[in-house]
């Protein structure tokens, strides 16, 4: 399944490359939101709040806000990247390499997972210049944020081959991951939701997605880690499930 | 070349895409190793469908093909890494630069970096002084040198050129000729589609003519430069003539045109065409023309010849 090295490593770096051409918006973006974000939020808003579960407003925030940016990140990274050499044509040559779809898979999923990791990294380095985050399971932190990177870019990838306009490959990061992150806890803990809205909020599965990644750091979250790590597994596995029925059927990739 | 192998073999390919169209039906079609094949046929008669199912990028509705004893399907990775193609439409990276977007084709094939000879394959295209130029500042002669780069970027034994000399000018045409003969002496066998006969006389070792996803004619070239040696001139008469002279009976001149045309058809590659003494014998007679035009008989003539005899004899089948 996996013999074309070389191959991976060619489009691995072809879209590293591409990252690294809008290197400096691709950085500043990250940089100045997190920024607003804490002056809004973390001191307009935050110094009228108490702190939830104990925890300082502006600490609280962190995860939500690195997890928002990196949802919709890797989603809009990996569709994009898939998606232009369908749009420019360039697909035949990847289609026509000695490639399985797997390694076709690792090479653009793991360029735009890699870049999401790198812009969550600068999320947390730049909320450290507003406020004192203690991490309490690094190790732990950081493989949630590898696996949802991953996840969403898997996500990506899928609606990436989907799109057939530019129009529909913003649609799914910009009306549906978005909303559905912000009103999922990014930016309060359920408990202070009126019961019959925390109930409806349950439905929403990046409540359970961001929750555990603020377990990761403050060791308590608006779920349980168990049920957390279930909710990951689910939506890692639906993913790959519908990419390996993409692949086999050749959905949207050959005629 | 005394020892033919076969170095693609298609039997039995047939394409019918979703909309219902019956791009291929039963193509069978064997390429030996180291021949120049060109493949002709009209618009939309399946070559490039052809060509994208042999390389991966269109799946066959049924048919198998062998790449040098490999099924490209099942043994897909063998049978690709001998393969390079050149599409027809120029797909590009724009913002990327020459070498690397010709580096990026041979990672991609899985072979090592070597950068020695990715300079002389991009000497050899005259692409080296442009190694550092975005492809998008490039003209479209230049992105099709690039194409070619990239499709031999991987040393491929087999090369695809889907109509390689659409639009481009008669310099890099020649180059491109250039080219394909010395890739042919290192033993690279080369499928080539065209829509210009002076390509497949030129070129080619063996012609295949397609119509409407049929595979109705593999000659090898002399044999169909020999069919389409003939030539038409047609001579505008000053005067209208009612019927042909029996003076001019042994060229078999024919009347076109109510009278106002002299048509003779004639064989350019015989020794003696009788065009000057047709002229001669005109003068002679005080038979006045204001001018003339010879033309080939055309592929696209005898596409169309080719075309209504496979269709009649496929009504007659039915
Ligand atoms: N993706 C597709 N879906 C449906 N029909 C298609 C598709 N691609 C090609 N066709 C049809 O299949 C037929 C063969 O197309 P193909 O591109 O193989 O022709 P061609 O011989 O290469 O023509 P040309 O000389 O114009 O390049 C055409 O009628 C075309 O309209
Ligand atoms: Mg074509």
């Amino acid at each position: 399944m996996i013999s074309n090295i070389r191959g991976i490593r060619a489009i691995y770096l072809f879209e590293m490359a591409r990252f690294g051409r809008t290197f400096w918006t691709s950085l500043m973006l990250p940089v100045i939101t997190t920024a607003l974000y804490f002056v809004v939020f973390g001191s307009a808003i935050g110094s009228r709040m108490n702190e939830v579960s104990n925890v300082p407003y502006g600490a609280f925030i962190v995860p939500g806000l690195m997890m928002l940016t990196m949802f919709t990140e890797s989603i809009s990274n990996s569709s994009f990247g898939i998606y232009m050499p369908k749009w420019t044509g360039t697909i035949y040559e990847m289609l026509s390499a000695p490639m399985s779809p797997l390694e076709l898979l690792i090479a653009y999923v793991g360029a735009a997972a890699t870049k999401s990791v790198i812009i969550g990294s600068i999320i947390f380095a730049t909320a450290h210049l507003f406020v004192d985050v203690q991490v309490a399971h690094p190790l732990l932190m950081a493989a949630f944020m590898v696996l949802m990177a991953v996840t969403f870019c898997l996500f990506g990838f899928i609606i990436g081959i989907w799109a057939q306009s530019f129009e529909q490959l913003q649609v799914i990061p910009m009306l549906v991951i978005y909303p559905l992150t912000f009103l999922g806890g990014a930016f309060y803990s359920l408990d202070m939701l009126p019961a019959a809205w925390r109930t409806v909020t349950l439905f929403n599965p990046v409540v359970y997605l961001i929750s555990g990644f603020r377990w990761t750091f403050f060791g308590q979250g608006d779920v349980g880690i168990g049920v957390s790590m279930s909710a990951v597994a689910l939506f890692l596995a639906l993913c790959l499930g519908v990419i390996f029925w993409m692949f086999r059927t050749g959905y949207r990739l050959k005629n | 070349m005394t020892v033919m192998t076969p170095v693609l073999e298609i039997s039995g390919l047939g394409k019918t895409y979703k909309s219902g169209h019956v791009a291929l039906s039963a193509v069978d079609l064997t390429i030996n190793k180291g021949e120049i094949f060109a493949l002709l046929g009209p618009n939309g008669a399946g070559k490039t469908t052809l060509i994208s199912i042999v390389c991966g990028i269109v799946t066959a509705s049924s048919g198998t093909v062998t790449v040098a004893g490999h099924d490209h399907g099942r043994d897909y990775r063998a049978a690709r890494t001998m393969i390079g193609l050149v599409p027809q439409e120029l797909h590009t990276d724009a913002f990327e630069t020459v070498m690397a977007t010709v580096s990026f084709s041979r990672g991609l094939f899985g072979k090592p970096r070597d950068p020695a000879f990715i300079e002389q394959l991009l000497r050899d295209l005259s692409l080296w002084d442009k190694r550092g130029s975005k492809i998008m500042e490039l003209s479209g002669g230049m992105k099709r040198r690039v194409m070619i780069a990239k499709a031999l970027s991987h040393e491929p034994e087999i090369l695809f050129l889907d109509e390689p000399t659409a639009g481009v000018d008669v310099e890099l045409r020649r180059d491109m000729w250039n080219m394909v003969r010395s890739l042919r002496e290192r033993g690279v066998t080369i499928i080539l589609t065209t829509h210009y006969i002076e390509e497949a006389e030129e070129m080619a070792d063996r012609v295949g003519v397609i119509s409407k996803g049929r595979l109705i004619l593999v000659e090898e070239k002399n044999a169909l430069i020999k069919k389409m040696g003939r030539k038409t001139l047609t001579l505008n008469l000053a005067e209208p003539l009612g019927a042909v002279p029996e003076e001019l009976a042994q060229w078999k001149v024919e009347l076109a045109a109510e009278g106002h045309e002299l048509v003779y058809e004639f064989d350019s590659q015989a020794e003696a065409t009788g065009v000057p003494s047709l002229l001669r014998r005109m003068s002679d007679l005080g038979i006045q023309f204001k001018d003339l035009n010879t033309k080939q008989s055309s592929l696209e003539d005898i596409f169309v010849g080719l075309v209504h005899e496979s269709g009649a004899a496929q009504e007659q089948a039915a």
